[in-house]
């Protein structure tokens, strides 16, 4: 094989396609955010100085306006961005003077902490309602099961939150929430006990699709020649449902609960603005009322590598759970 | 009298085959005869009316759903919410589905450079959670009740583009659109008569389920303060506005919440009810 051949055969190789088409998403990505939330000039001096802008001179204006780097033409704005975003500090928070990286870098965590706890438990209880609402379709059980999954997906998480905030705090007097926040490596305890709550609501969104998605997946395997001959060859019950029946419905549920992780940064939003956890969904808020886009931009960016990310790793989770997807 | 055995069944037949789908028709229904009230102002009260002295009443005869701290009628507030909140999700999705309907039907039909390009962009929007999403076009667009239906529609518009062109996809590829194709037929008459009606059916369903998530999001941004804005009511809002006085005002947290999961519940049984129906696969007779 020649040197042109075997480069020819590595950049077509599917891993280096993969890469190359999440890089062009992520490109464009930044390049929408980028015009979403920059086209709006002035805006950044009106966000500093509130109502004072009007008493500045055009001068002045000006001035400010080379300082934010908003005098340029957009695409060496965009340029500008895109360096300090991959090699630096990602621009700076105006009111506090603290560079976006160093924010990011203590949000990021308590975000994917936040999600990691809400998908496993959302993930147990929508593989335990759904398999309860299998065993038996069309009885109570399963009209109790599909109930479950019909008020998972309609409550809203901030009225979920609301409610248990008030009854915890009122009623019981607790709410661990209330005390400043704590790193899980700093006290373990009291930080899963802030995590426990929000963690359950963002769990209960998850529940839903996972518990719905399970339901059907198993009464679809249910019916297949294997199991049958599992069962036939007296294979005993409890492990048909888990080895058989639970293994081969597994492809879908990995599926969903990849969607829903992702969308879960976006249920992040909220409940960590209710729950009062400096994560990345209250710095994305925080900077909106402020109007400091610089730190809006670069949040949301770091919001869409997390999804691409996680979209990742659902796709190598497949290969583990269905050894038969090659490519 | 009696029904013609041989004569086709209509979608609507089937439609109330569905329990889901009739119970969720009858709870939309209410929803939205609930809005047109206070579309025309048929309230009990003033929704914006402020009463000191009427303040944190429970449910009673004259505040069905009794008031908040400022005495406002929790009811007429709830009936002004809903409006608000129906009227943003309509539209948004209404533009949703124009907007991605018809790119997605071209983009799966004509393939080739338009196709990856849409489908591209479609992926970009498709990267972001869609509150975060919305929550960024509403800061830079405003809050307004048609910039939130517009940022709503923006985060909606690629699931619409998806859903119209995979089937095109394979439509397409049938005998019998090449067949129409080789007769010299215009592509607008193709795509009008033999492929449109191949998508609608995805697409119905698809137009309640959106509208389900768009009131969510709407009541969610409302809630974060980025929708609607005070003193005027929207479910979300009020939620939010509830979270100070709930331990000792249950109704004004309850209420509202209970409309919009009411909403919710609704759609989402009509879009169950309406994929059974259109699904011929899944009809039972």
């Amino acid at each position: 094989m020649s040197f042109g051949e075997r480069i020819s055969r590595i950049l077509l190789s599917t891993p280096v396609l993969r890469i190359g088409s999440i890089l062009s998403t992520l490109f464009g990505i930044s390049i929408f955010v980028f015009l979403v939330l920059r086209v709006i000039p002035g805006d950044s001096i009106v966000g500093a100085f509130g109502i004072e802008t009007g008493v500045l001179t055009p001068e002045q204006i000006a001035q400010l306006k080379i300082y934010y780097g908003i005098d340029k033409s957009l695409p060496m704005q965009y340029l500008s961005w895109m360096q300090s975003f991959l090699t630096g500090n990602m621009g700076y928070s105006y009111s506090t003077g603290i560079s976006i990286a160093s924010l990011t870098a203590k949000a990021l965590p308590v975000t994917i902490e936040l999600a990691l706890i809400g998908t496993i438990l959302g993930v147990v209880m929508g593989i335990a309602v759904g398999t309860f609402s299998a065993r038996k379709p069309g009885s109570i059980r399963d009209f109790a099961g599909q109930l479950f999954g019909l008020m998972a997906l309609a409550v809203p998480g901030f009225v979920l939150s609301t409610t248990i905030v008030t009854i915890m705090a009122n009623k019981f007097h607790y709410f661990p929430n209330g005390y400043e926040f704590v790193r899980l490596w700093e006290d373990p305890w009291m930080n899963l006990q802030q995590m426990m709550f929000p963690g359950l609501v963002l769990g209960i969104a998850v529940a839903a699709p996972v518990m719905r998605t399970t339901r059907s997946a198993l009464l679809e395997t249910v019916d297949k020649d294997f199991v049958r001959t599992a069962i036939g060859k007296g294979v005993n019950s409890r492990k048909v449902q888990t080895r058989h029946i639970l293994r081969n419905s597994l492809i879908p549920i990995v599926t969903m609960t990849g969607i829903q992780f992702g969308y879960l940064l976006g249920g992040a939003v909220i409940v960590e603005n209710i729950f009062s956890l400096p994560g990345m969904g209250r710095q994305v808020l925080y900077a909106i009322t402020r109007r400091e886009y610089a730190t809006v931009q670069s949040s949301v960016m770091v919001f869409a590598i997390l999804f691409i990310a996680i979209n990742v790793i659902t796709d190598l989770i497949y290969r583990k759970v269905d050894p038969r997807i090659k490519k | 009298m009696k029904r013609d055995p041989l004569k086709p069944k209509g979608g609507l037949y089937y439609y109330m085959q569905s329990t889901s789908g009739i119970v969720g028709a009858l709870l939309l229904l209410f929803m939205v005869i609930v809005s047109i009230c206070a579309v025309f102002g048929w309230l009990p009260h003033d929704p914006l009316e402020q009463n000191v002295e009427f303040a944190m009443q429970g449910p009673s005869t004259t505040f069905w759903f009794g008031t908040d701290e400022f005495g406002r009628d929790i009811f007429s507030r709830s009936l002004d919410g809903m409006r608000r909140s129906l009227t943003v999700s309509v539209s948004a999705v209404s533009i949703a589905a124009t907007i991605g309907v018809t790119l997605g039907i071209l983009s799966g039909y004509l393939g080739r450079w338009f196709d990856q390009l849409i489908v591209r962009l479609s992926d970009v929007i498709f990267a972001f959670p869609a509150i975060l999403l919305a929550l960024a076009i509403v800061s830079t667009l405003g809050n307004s009740w048609y910039q939130t239906s517009l940022a709503i529609a923006v985060v909606y518009t690629p699931i619409f583009i998806r859903v119209a062109r995979g089937p095109v996809l394979t439509v397409k590829e049938m005998d019998y659109v090449k067949v129409t194709r080789i007769l010299g037929f215009s592509s607008l008459r193709i795509l009008r008569k033999h492929i449109l009606p191949n998508v609608t059916a995805p697409i119905v369903v698809q137009v309640a389920l959106s509208l389900s998530w768009a009131i969510l999001t709407e009541s969610g941004l409302s809630f974060l303060g980025l929708g609607t804005q005070p003193p005027n009511a929207s479910l979300g809002l009020m939620v939010s506005e509830a979270q100070s006085i709930a331990a000792f005002a249950w109704w004004a947290l309850f209420f509202p919440s209970a409309f919009i999961t009411i909403v919710v519940v609704g759609l989402n049984l009509v879009g169950d009810g309406l994929r059974d129906a259109l699904d011929p696969a899944r009809r039972s007779s």
